[in-house]
């Protein structure tokens, strides 16, 4: 198969990109929420972001990222605010009042975009489901050394700077914050007594989370952002037991899968003689969690093969007593 | 519009629609029923899980029906495919949550997002095909009751009403399985297999709710109903009264809407008629509704005003807010200058002696204090009997000193 260079970076260069960035922006927090127990939160915020996006494209009239971003907090926060009530109210399991409350927030996006006519321009729901990672382009590059000209950049498609931003901030918080982080996550009882709020932080990792939703929604599509937020994590649990090398892993494992599938659904089909592309954010869902299904079984120290080898290890030889 | 709204409502718009529109009732109250055992046993989101698992399984089974009958959307062949991918899912969950150090919620998770990627892969895959005959799948994702064939809806009716029955049936094994397995365990009932009854009975609600909502937002129909009908009551029975009715309503009235506008799809019509359904339990439920919560978080409120801005002026330093002010001048306590008349002084005594027998009782039965929960917020001799308080008193005027 004979792949011009132009034509790389034009297309599959910057996709590439975009994929990764998602998934280091929702694979980054993702450690935390996996850790808590919160990994449907990711699930959730990928939901509920749908109408506030539409609302903000409606009322701006522009597909800008601002009032998008906006719009789709402003949503994050009233589902927050609602789970809460009708917990507190209702006295059922958070899982319960969260799924009440994406669900119908989701079902009004899809309301809006379909009664307003906003679909079509280009926003519709198969475009939230799976994104458009295809489409991203980046017009201007013909050889490597265009990436860092003056002309390059100022063509550099909007979301790859929206999420490269993100990210940084995500890389930003997590590094800053590391230490308050870690003990809120594993014994908020000892963060509080040591003097900062673990609810604050727990609330400023919401946040955190909503806005990677939100930035790598309108990229890759709710079903990557789900993907992506738990898969990395989990995966690189299974390999240490150090939080530190965890979210280094899982944004090995977040970059590598990204990559991987891209290039399987972009190429694959080409290499087997057929003439068409597969869904590149589906596939690169598919590929992380093939990598997670090795590592749970393969894994030296938590993969169910090495704890049965462990198991029959024991077995055989004989107890010092 | 209204007149024909009313017409569909009222099963006079040919055979077709009143079958589609008793479909989905049926189906609306099965998700009720089922929703409230799944909701029960905490496992609201599994079904979540198993919605999403099922795209892989139809889109397989369009594709061997594409290759044994030359059309893809053969109703069997898909609700074997999806059936089997849900069941595979919930497997998955199972097996995760038990051999790894994964928690259920992370399980959930990973296998939503990976049979829904390997289902979108899969579509975009059938895109590519030229047969023409994909154009309805993506009504798999968010419903669509527009295309729906009759024997399909026939075929929803039918089997919603049998899980309808099925559940109301074991309603007292799985509600003890419930609210306490190890009980139900004790007494030699199969947990595991009312368990998996339970567990099969929503993968068939959901896998027959695909068609008509869709199976990005089919959990709805298993979580809304039961969670709005948990507003009302603590009854078991009584919920899935409630619950099935909600459903049955939300579905029948979302499929009506969704007549009137066949391009929207039906599963987002529904869904938000049973928000709107939900929204009307929230707010106006008897006891756990947010307008009798908030009522009675502000009578509790003047109670305390009154209470304390009373005893203030037994302390001799009157502290009266705007608002104690005004609700004791309304009393007839206080005069307009905001002393106290007559009766207010009479009051103002009565209220000190009320405070000194609640804090004598406290003193002596402190357990008992503290589980008496309108401590010290209604009057003494209006909860306690007369023996107690007597008794209260004689400790009161003779204080006791301690022994040792």
């Amino acid at each position: 198969m004979d792949l011009p260079l132009a034509d790389f970076l034009q297309i599959d260069f910057p996709a590439l990109l975009v994929a990764s960035l998602a998934g280091l922006c929702c694979g980054l927090p993702g450690n935390f929420l996996v850790l808590r127990r919160q990994s449907l939160i990711g699930d959730a915020m990928s939901h509920v972001v749908l109408p506030g996006i539409v609302v903000g494209y409606l009322l701006s009239g522009t597909l800008d990222t601002l009032p998008m971003l906006l719009g789709a907090l402003g949503a994050a926060l009233i589902s927050a605010l609602l789970i809460e009530v009708i917990r507190r109210l209702g006295n059922v399991e958070p899982g319960a009042a969260m799924g009440v409350v994406f669900t119908s927030m989701f079902a009004l996006g899809v309301l809006i975009l379909e009664q307003t006519g906003a679909s079509g321009v280009h926003l519709d729901v198969e475009h939230a489901l799976y994104g458009n990672l295809e489409s991203t382009l980046w017009f201007g590059l013909n050889n490597w050394s265009d990436i860092l000209s003056t002309d390059g950049l100022a063509q550099m498609p909007g979301s790859i700077s929206r999420l490269g931003g993100v990210t940084l901030l995500v890389l930003l918080v997590i590094i800053l914050f590391f230490k308050e982080l870690k003990i809120s996550t594993f014994d908020p009882a000892m963060a509080t007594s040591l003097g900062f709020n673990a609810r604050y932080i727990s609330i400023g990792l919401i946040i955190i989370t909503a806005t990677s939703a939100v930035a790598a929604f309108d990229a890759v599509g709710s079903i990557l952002v789900i993907a992506m937020f738990i898969c990395p994590a989990a995966t690189a649990r299974m390999w240490t037991d150090k939080l530190s090398s965890q979210i280094i892993l899982s944004a090995f494992f977040a970059l590598l899968s990204s990559c991987l599938g891209y290039l399987i659904a972009a190429f694959g089909p080409f290499l087997l003689g057929a003439n068409y592309a597969l869904n590149a954010a589906g596939m690169i869902a598919v590929i992380a969690c093939l990598l997670q299904a090795f590592s749970m079984v393969f894994a030296p120290n938590h993969g169910t093969l090495g704890r049965f080898l462990k198991q029959r290890k024991a077995l055989q030889e004989p107890a010092d007593i | 519009m209204l007149q024909e709204l009313f017409e569909i409502l009222t099963f006079q718009s040919g055979y077709n629609t009143n079958v589609v529109l008793l479909g989905a009732g049926l189906l609306g109250t099965a998700g009720g029923v089922v929703g409230v055992f799944s909701l029960l046993r905490k496992r609201a989101l599994i079904s979540d899980a198993i919605s999403h698992a099922t795209l892989p399984g139809i889109t397989l089974g369009f594709l061997v029906a594409l290759a044994l009958t030359g059309t893809g959307k053969s109703l069997p062949f898909l609700m074997i495919g999806s059936t089997l991918s849900g069941i595979l899912g919930v497997l998955l969950v199972q097996w995760i949550k038990d051999n790894t150090r994964l928690p259920e919620d992370s399980a959930i998770g990973t296998v939503l997002s990976s049979f829904f990627g390997l289902g979108v892969v899969l579509m975009s895959y059938i895109q590519t095909l030229k047969s023409g005959s994909q154009a309805g799948l993506e009504s798999y994702l968010l419903g669509s009751t527009a295309s729906m064939l009759q024997s399909e809806a026939e075929m929803i009716a039918t089997s919603a009403l049998v899980i309808t029955v099925l559940a109301v049936l074991f309603m007292k094994e799985f509600g003890l399985v419930c609210f306490d397995p190890d009980y139900a365990a004790s007494r030699g009932w199969a947990v595991s297999k009312i368990d998996l009854l339970m567990m099969a009975l929503l993968l068939a609600v959901v896998v027959i709710g695909l068609k008509t909502v869709g199976l990005i937002l089919i959990i709805a129909l298993v979580i809304i109903p039961p969670v709005a009908a948990r507003f009302w009551t603590d009854r078991l029975g009584i919920m899935v009264a409630i619950s099935a009715f909600t459903g049955g309503m939300s579905c029948y009235l979302g499929a009506a809407l969704s007549a009137l506008t066949p391009d929207l799809p039906s599963g987002a019509t529904i869904v938000l008629t049973a928000t709107a359904l939900f929204t009307l339990s929230l707010l106006f439920a008897p006891k756990r509704g947010v307008v009798a919560t908030t009522l009675r978080q502000f009578s509790f409120r003047l109670k305390i005003t009154r209470r304390r801005a009373l005893l203030s002026f037994d302390k001799g330093q009157p502290d009266l807010s705007l608002l104690a002010s005004f609700l004791l001048k309304r009393e007839g306590v206080l005069n307009n200058d905001l002393t106290l008349t007559k009766k207010g002084a009479r009051t103002v005594t009565s209220m000190s002696r009320d405070q000194a027998l609640w804090n004598q009782y406290l003193n002596d039965y402190p357990e008992e204090a503290f589980a008496q929960n309108r401590w010290s917020l209604a009057m003494i001799t209006d909860i306690l009997p007369r023996d107690l308080i007597k008794e209260l008193e004689m400790s009161i005027d003779n204080p006791q000193k301690e022994i040792g």
